[in-house]
């Protein structure tokens, strides 16, 4: 217990320090390893429920998208374009939802119908390329330091951001962890007729996790656009992206509330430490391997990844404490 | 002697169905196993099929050993399963059904001769030759399973619960056809709940309870077994 | 009719040719194996890249870089089945789905770090055929017609032969086919074999009319997805049939507005299709 707390302090300690002690560098990584992991958090709240989705991308795009455009277009400040961005995809997570869970339309058809949401988001940033730029991507009009536009050039405010933001995910993920929605969610996952038979509204539990996941990776998706200053629809919404949201939520460990942070640590190293050791002379090296590793894991890693996803009904997830 | 099991033992994961079971079927006889509802009777015939693994004891055909082998290297060594509940391919046709039970290599060889035999001992299935297996009756069906099992030129045939489910009439003409085969010179394995019926067709037979054998003997024997008159014929 | 919509028709149906010939290997391989290759458009990619090679890079005839490029995807199709389908044949089927994802990051890589992120070209200029007043490619044409052929052929492979009946029954019954002397593990190879080769063929009438690049799996991966599950996911037919409305969905649409458009607009009507009838259009 000692051990443990002793830990999590000595973490959270260098977590706080960092801002003021990492060069910029590490900060930068830092960054996009809490806003990422704050993503694949907020898909491991579907996920661990046997609802895989392979469309997030669709949510980190519309979530991106629609403030820039916004502030681009009508000069909007984010505050109010983040919220309707969030809203936006919420409203596509249950215009999606609704009629996926109603007609059980689950497994390997479910996963191609996200896929697909995923492509249509995607292809209509492409599509309507006068408004944003299509595949060359898309700019925020730079603002400087500034609160109203959610700009800040210097790193530690948008550090202090990410961080709050993935500790707001985590405070989510334990809540719906704790909250009776989760052992709704067993039972329903269980057996979805006895569980309705017992008075559990099976439509509205899988409702609301679809749009906590789906207001969350908006938010996640928002905030990178912010940060990176550049969006662009195939890094935020392409099958690659989806897919990766998947990986790395899954390879660390959708069941635990830190399972995907770890996911995003672990790929993000992975391929900075790849890209420094091949450097740009051998472009692909490093997701070559990363795919391999991918693959292996799958395999090899069966306690993790069949113990941490499960198969609709088929597997019940044994509760695993919050670390 | 074509088939011999001694002191065989199986199951599904940790529950044991059979326990140190030993039978013997000689070539050229038929002989069938009786006994209530979860007996094992399925569970028998699936070892010897090769369904599932042995766990213990010796299974022999001709002599040689062939425990342990896969279900398909059985039906090469001479041995074909009507499963239970028939298990036809629905969106194949009947002609379908029948080719692929001439998948191993020496009974495709003689494929057509083998389909014209089939089709003689079964006409109705040449009239229906190409509809979906699904669509055919309880009867027909069975008659297509047969037929199925025959295409790979069996010396042992397996046939498991042949009356299940079918109307009393169906069920003569089965057991009639049980009879022919015989007579062509065929062994026969017959598992069956309908006791009168299958007494009448085999020359000996076994009873299956609780995964081993409490009673042998030949079907004149058995037919005036108090116990099996009581418990399995309602006598 | 306006001779370009008539066009554009006829260029979605030529279109839908090479995209059904895709539908048919994706729903053999789900119909037999029960998992979906989400790599199988890169599988195309694969091919393209090798006909690329040998045919513009070691300058061997046409034909026989493209036999050897289906000969290559057939042969890497077994692979990913031994690989990567049978460890976890086993385990939730969502894992193999997810594995199949893995092995699209590696070949996409793997093709970067090979042949850099540049388009390559065969270099071929097949005539463009003029009908009345409709100008058609005849790479296109040609395309189209190779895969009529490939799918007549898988037609008859499945009808007639033994081995095919053998892939339509355990499509039907995995169980009960080991009681008629089919290995159950060959027919998975043989099924893998042939339709990683129907990707090699379409690899080679694609390589035809398009440039190659490594990413270029994600244009038409997703379609074939929403192709199959549109006809029935494992359903041959359907995915025939789907295959060639929504080519003409695509090629009438992008008549009428810009291509992206076109394509969002199929992939809506998608997932609209989806949920009026989830088992596919033609539930049968």
């Amino acid at each position: 217990m000692n051990a443990r707390r002793f830990t999590v302090a000595g973490l959270l300690a260098i977590l706080v320090a960092a801002p003021f002690l990492a060069p910029p560098y590490f900060l930068h990584l830092l960054i996009q390893i809490l806003l990422w992991g704050f993503i694949y958090t907020a898909w491991s709240i579907m996920g661990r429920f046997g609802f895989v989705s392979l469309g997030h991308g669709a949510f980190v795009g519309v979530g991106a998208y629609v403030p820039a455009l916004l502030w681009n277009y009508e000069s909007v400040t984010p505050w109010i374009g983040i919220p309707l961005g969030v809203l936006l995809s919420v409203l596509l997570g249950l215009v999606i939802g609704y009629p996926c869970f109603r007609l059980k339309v689950v497994g390997h058809y479910f996963a191609l119908v996200t896929l697909a949401l995923g492509q249509v988001v995607m292809l209509s940033v492409v599509a309507a390329r006068d408004i944003t730029g299509g595949s060359l991507g898309f700019t925020p009009r730079a603002a400087g330091h500034s609160w109203y536009a959610l700009q800040f050039p210097e790193k530690g405010y948008f550090y202090a951001i990410a961080l709050a933001l993935w500790l707001g995910g985590l405070a989510v993920w334990h809540l719906v962890d704790r909250g009776i929605g989760r052992e709704a969610l067993d039972a329903i996952s269980e057996d979805e007729e006895a569980a309705a038979a017992v008075g559990i509204d099976v439509m509205r539990e899988k409702l609301r996790v679809t749009v906590i996941s789906a207001a969350l990776t908006a938010l996640g998706g928002a905030m990178l656009g912010h940060y990176l200053m550049y969006l662009n629809p195939e890094t935020l919404s392409g099958i690659g992206v989806s897919l990766q949201i998947v990986f790395a939520a899954i390879i660390g460990g959708t069941y635990t509330m830190l399972g995907p942070t770890v996911g995003s640590w672990l790929t993000i190293s992975l391929n900075e430490g790849l890209r420094v050791a091949f450097g740009t002379n051998f472009i692909g090296a490093a997701n070559t391997i990363y795919g391999i590793l991918l693959i292996l894991a799958i395999i090899f890693m069966p306690r993790g990844i069949v113990g941490t996803l499960q198969s609709l009904g088929i597997r019940r997830p044994k509760p695993v404490p919050a670390e | 002697m074509m088939l011999s099991l001694a002191a065989v033992s199986a199951g599904y994961g940790s529950f044991r169905a059979l326990f140190d079971v030993s039978l013997e079927v000689p070539a050229g006889e038929a002989v069938g196993v009786i006994g209530p509802n979860g007996a094992g009777k399925t569970t028998l015939m699936r070892v010897i099929s090769g369904l599932i693994p042995l766990r213990g004891g010796a299974l022999m055909l001709e002599g040689r050993s062939v425990g342990g082998l896969a279900a398909h290297r059985m039906v090469e060594q001479g041995i074909a399963h009507v499963p239970e509940n028939r298990r036809l391919f629905p969106r194949l046709t009947v002609e379908d059904n029948l080719r692929i039970g001439a998948f191993i290599p020496q009974a495709r060889r003689r494929y057509a001769q083998q389909l014209d035999q089939i089709y003689n001992l079964f006409p109705r299935l040449k009239e229906r030759r190409e509809q979906l297996a699904g669509t055919l009756s309880g009867g027909e069906q069975q008659m297509c399973a047969i037929g199925r099992a025959l295409m790979s030129r069996p010396k042992l045939l397996l046939m498991d619960e042949p009356s299940a489910g079918l109307a009393p009439l169906v069920v003569a003409q089965v057991f009639d056809l049980v009879r022919r085969i015989r007579a062509e010179g065929l062994t026969v394995l017959i598992v069956e709940q309908n006791v009168q019926q299958v007494l009448e067709v085999v020359d000996r037979a076994y009873l299956l309870e609780v995964g081993t054998i409490k009673l042998t003997g030949t079907s004149a024997e058995l037919k005036g077994n108090d116990l099996i008159r009581k418990a399995y014929m309602g006598l | 009719m306006d001779i370009y919509l008539l066009e554009a028709i006829i260029n979605g149906l030529l279109l839908g040719g090479v995209l059904a010939l895709l539908a048919l290997g994706l729903n053999l391989i789900f119909g037999v194996i029960d998992v979906v290759w989400i790599a199988y458009a890169d599988l195309v990619m694969c091919g393209m890249y090798v006909v690329y090679w040998l045919y513009a890079g070691l300058g061997w005839p046409l034909a026989l870089a493209c036999a050897v490029a289906i000969a290559g995807v057939a042969v890497l199709g077994i692979l990913v089945h031994v690989l990567i389908i049978a460890p976890i044949l086993g385990s939730a089927p969502i894992n193999q789905l997810l594995a199949t994802g893995g092995l699209l990051f590696f070949l996409q890589s793997f093709a970067t770090l090979l042949f850099g992120t540049e388009f390559r070209n065969l270099g071929l200029r097949l005539p463009i055929i003029e009908l009345g007043d409709i100008y058609v490619s005849s790479a296109r044409l040609l395309a189209f017609a190779m895969a009529l052929i490939g799918a007549v052929a898988l037609y008859f492979f499945l009808r007639r032969t033994f081995i095919g009946t053998a892939i339509r029954a355990i499509a039907q019954d995995r169980d009960i086919v080991g009681l008629m002397g089919v290995d159950q593990r060959r027919i998975y190879l043989v099924t893998s074999a042939i339709g990683g080769a129907l990707a090699g063929l379409a690899a080679c009438l694609l390589a035809l009319q398009y440039d190659v690049h490594p990413f270029i799996g994600n244009t038409f991966g997703p379609l074939i997805f929403m192709i199959c599950v549109l006809g029935g996911l494992g359903d041959m037919i359907g995915g025939f049939i789907a295959a060639f409305i929504i080519s003409q969905i695509i090629s009438i649409g992008g008549y009428y507005s810009n291509t992206e458009l076109s394509y969002v607009l199929a992939f809506t009507l998608f997932i609209v299709l989806m949920f009026v009838r989830p088992r596919g259009i033609l539930v049968r």
